[in-house]
């Protein structure tokens, strides 16, 4: 037995700040002081604080350090884990309580969260089948084949509950049920690992940190339907992920709970990945089909849907990574206490990649009808440098934006959608005062212009148009006609583009215009960027009566575009000038300022 | 793995592995001393030996834990057990033949082994 065990966080966060090399230089240390007998290194997932990186728990203590370097390893091995002295100065803030430590569950951070998820996400080793199967894992896949009918399976899903993670929120019982319905026959079951919301990292966290839930789950979803085939489509650039799926596909097989005949009973189910090569668009569900299909990887017209001809023309069940992850605490835990957690019509929790001007930049997972407000300030801790909350952005590209007078609407799939924004996959974007909300709308667009796939023409020309609409009001240069022309524009694309890309793609656009129309009047008729943020409209002018000429600024401009002598107020000519800010930084006196 | 019941038996025994990564306060504590002067006195195979015992007998609501000095270095090496809802027990002069016996008597059935503790110790 290990007297005690050190928890590393290897998820792609804590990986690129420099968690591996912590692991090696722990791993030395620990040989050298005789200790590789007591004390067991544990490389986790994400523990969810990913802006405290790298982080690093070691029980029994439950001593939770952040931001370890290398260097603080000899101290961390020789006194922690020989002598028992806690290195306080390494603690995260919030955990040091007089001489004791607080439980990381009563941090602000952590103690509004509910990890159903997440739950083994930096608490087992991702790449050990047997840690996972200490957590109860594959232990509802073991209940379906010895105590449940298909029936019962998708019953206990339907009753819990449970709406797709993936942004959509369809009922995710009732998707299996159709498939169950269809006739018996080659059916398949997929999972949607293909997160590509910019700022959206909760499947990754998942397959990272918990790479078993997922197959448990989607063979538990093969036995309700009666598949006995799975494809994970997962994004080549989540590297880590895919190395922990692979391994972990090849250890359920290795112990029989994939292949012929699991656990004894008369089932048979495997998976195999298939690596998406970065198209935002494979992660709707018939161009991912398709993608896997060996195709190119576009979309095609609803119904059929996937549950009655999905992958190669067979009946398919498609589910998000977060969705899955749920399936066997609900199988284990009942339906009833999936559906006790939530609002009315959302059950559960939901995970969230928080970011943008936020502090705990991280994940964190919250019961659905916790109010953003919670979510921001309290989880979150508010927004640094005291800057004000301007918006919150959910829903990635296909979302909008959440002024401050929503804050305190609890968060589920119905409300978010009434306030004009979307769940979303969970990506969840913090602005303050300092961000301008033309030109969020903009870099969302621009992102859905790239990412098009070109199919259908209101999606590929549609969205290309309205980027140039937003693109000429940003530079100053629209009138008022655009503006109304931008708007009729928004609503032809969502009625008539093929796919939800297409169709949800104008919805930045249309929830900024509507939560923040005076920015863009603001841009059009006074030509001026109220946030400071779209150079074209901006002028740096030195204050004369601020400026001592001490010539700093003008050493500094890359353009010449400030004159002046030793001693003598400055000035800018806003022709010459490119608008960098570099001789903002340098002024020492808070003379030169954005007009 | 052929059947549900050995899946039920592997994860008996690695919940007993993994266990000490509960946040539990329920549990019974373990606190060996191992400041320098108890490891000069031979502290480490004492807490060695309590880590193969509890392990021996699966005792998933036990951690064991190092701390620093207690400032009674004559006594070292020396252990405190914290059960919850009761008084702490102070361990001394401990050996690793000691332990079996504590294990078994104070942390399995609750009695504390009296004849090892300060109180005998001190008379």
């Amino acid at each position: 037995m290990y007297r005690s065990h050190v928890l590393v966080c290897g998820g792609t966060g804590c990986t690129s700040s420099g968690s591996e090399r912590i692991v090696s230089a722990l791993e030395k240390e620990i040989k050298a002081s005789n200790l590789e007998e007591e004390v067991k290194v544990i490389k986790t997932g994400c523990f969810g604080l990913c802006a405290l990186g790298p982080i690093m728990i070691i029980y029994p203590e439950g001593a939770f350090y952040s931001m370890v370097k290398v260097e603080d390893i000899p101290e961390i091995v020789s006194e922690h884990l020989v002598k028992g002295r806690i290195v306080t100065r390494l603690l995260y803030q919030e955990t040091v309580k007089d001489d004791t430590i607080k439980s990381l569950n009563h941090t602000q951070f952590y103690a509004k969260q509910k990890r159903v998820a997440l739950r083994n996400c930096g608490v087992i080793d991702p790449e050990n089948i047997n840690e996972y199967i200490g957590m109860d894992g594959y232990m509802a896949l073991g209940k379906v084949l010895s105590e449940m009918t298909p029936e019962d399976v998708v019953k206990c899903v339907t009753d819990s509950g449970l709406r797709g993670r993936g942004g959509g929120g369809f009922p995710t019982g009732r998707k299996w049920s159709f498939a169950a319905a269809q006739p018996k026959g080659q059916k398949y079951v997929c999972c949607n690992a293909d997160e590509g919301d910019p700022g959206a990292f909760m499947d990754r966290s998942v397959l990272e940190g918990d790479p078993h839930v997922v197959i448990e789950a989607m063979a538990i979803a093969g036995y309700a339907i009666g598949a006995n085939q799975g494809y994970i489509y997962v994004r080549a650039e989540y590297p880590i992920a895919v190395k922990r799926l692979q391994i972990a596909i090849n250890q359920a097989r290795e112990n029989g709970l994939l292949g012929k005949n699991i656990l004894g009973s008369d089932f048979d189910f495997d998976l195999e990945l298939r690596l998406g090569a970065g198209a935002f668009v494979c992660g709707e569900e018939t161009a991912l089909m398709t993608s896997i299909e060996g195709k190119r990887g576009e979309p095609r017209p609803r119904p059929p849907f996937p549950a009655v001809k999905g992958l190669f023309g067979k009946p398919t069940v498609l589910n998000n990574v977060e969705t899955y992850a749920n399936i066997p605490q609900i199988i284990l835990k009942g339906a009833d206490w999936f559906a006790a957690m939530g609002t009315e019509k959302s059950k559960g929790t939901k995970v969230f990649a928080l970011g943008g001007k936020i502090h705990n930049t991280g994940l964190v997972e919250v019961p659905m009808g916790t109010t953003l407000r919670e979510i921001i300030e309290e989880i979150g801790g508010g927004i640094p440098n005291g800057k004000k909350f301007k918006a919150a952005q959910t829903g990635g590209p296909s979302g909008g934006c959440i002024p401050a007078e929503h804050l305190d609407i609890p968060i589920d799939y119905d409300n978010l959608i009434a306030i004009g924004s979307m769940m979303g996959s969970g990506g969840l974007i913090v602005m303050d005062e300092d961000t301008c909300m033309v030109d969020i709308a903009k870099f969302f667009l621009e992102f859905t212009v790239d990412e098009s796939c070109g199919k259908c023409t209101p999606c590929r020309i549609g969205t290309k148009r309205l980027y140039e609409i937003l693109d000429k009001i940003t530079k100053g240069k629209a009138t008022m006609e655009d503006l109304d022309k931008m708007e009729e524009l928004c609503y032809h694309i969502k009625a008539n583009s093929l796919c939800g890309l297409g169709q949800t793609a104008p919805n930045p656009v249309l929830s900024t215009l509507h939560y923040f129309r005076d920015e863009y009047i603001a841009h059009i008729v006074d030509k001026k960027c109220p946030a400071g943020v779209c150079k074209a409209l901006l002028s740096y002018v030195i204050d004369e009566n601020k400026c001592k000429g001490c010539t700093l600024c003008a050493k500094v401009c890359p353009a010449g575009a400030i004159e002046g002598s030793v001693k003598v107020a400055h000035k800018i000519d806003t022709k010459k000038c490119l608008k960098c800010g570099a001789c903002i930084e340098k002024c020492r006196f808070g003379a030169i300022m954005k007009k | 793995m052929k059947s549900l019941a050995e899946l039920q038996a592997l994860r008996d025994s690695m919940k007993g592995r993994i266990g000490v990564r509960d946040d539990a306060e329920g549990n019974i504590r373990v606190v060996v001393g191992m400041a320098t002067c108890g490891i000069a006195a031979g502290a480490r195979p004492v807490l060695g030996e309590f880590t193969k015992e509890v392990e021996k007998r699966n005792l998933s609501n036990v951690t064991v834990a190092q701390t620093g000095c207690i400032g009674i270095c004559q006594y070292e090496p020396v252990v405190e057990v914290y059960a919850p809802g009761q008084e702490k027990v102070t361990y001394v002069k401990m050996t690793p033949e000691k332990v079996a016996k504590i294990v078994n008597e104070h942390l399995v059935n609750g009695k504390p082994v009296t004849e090892f503790t300060i109180g005998a110790n001190t008379k």
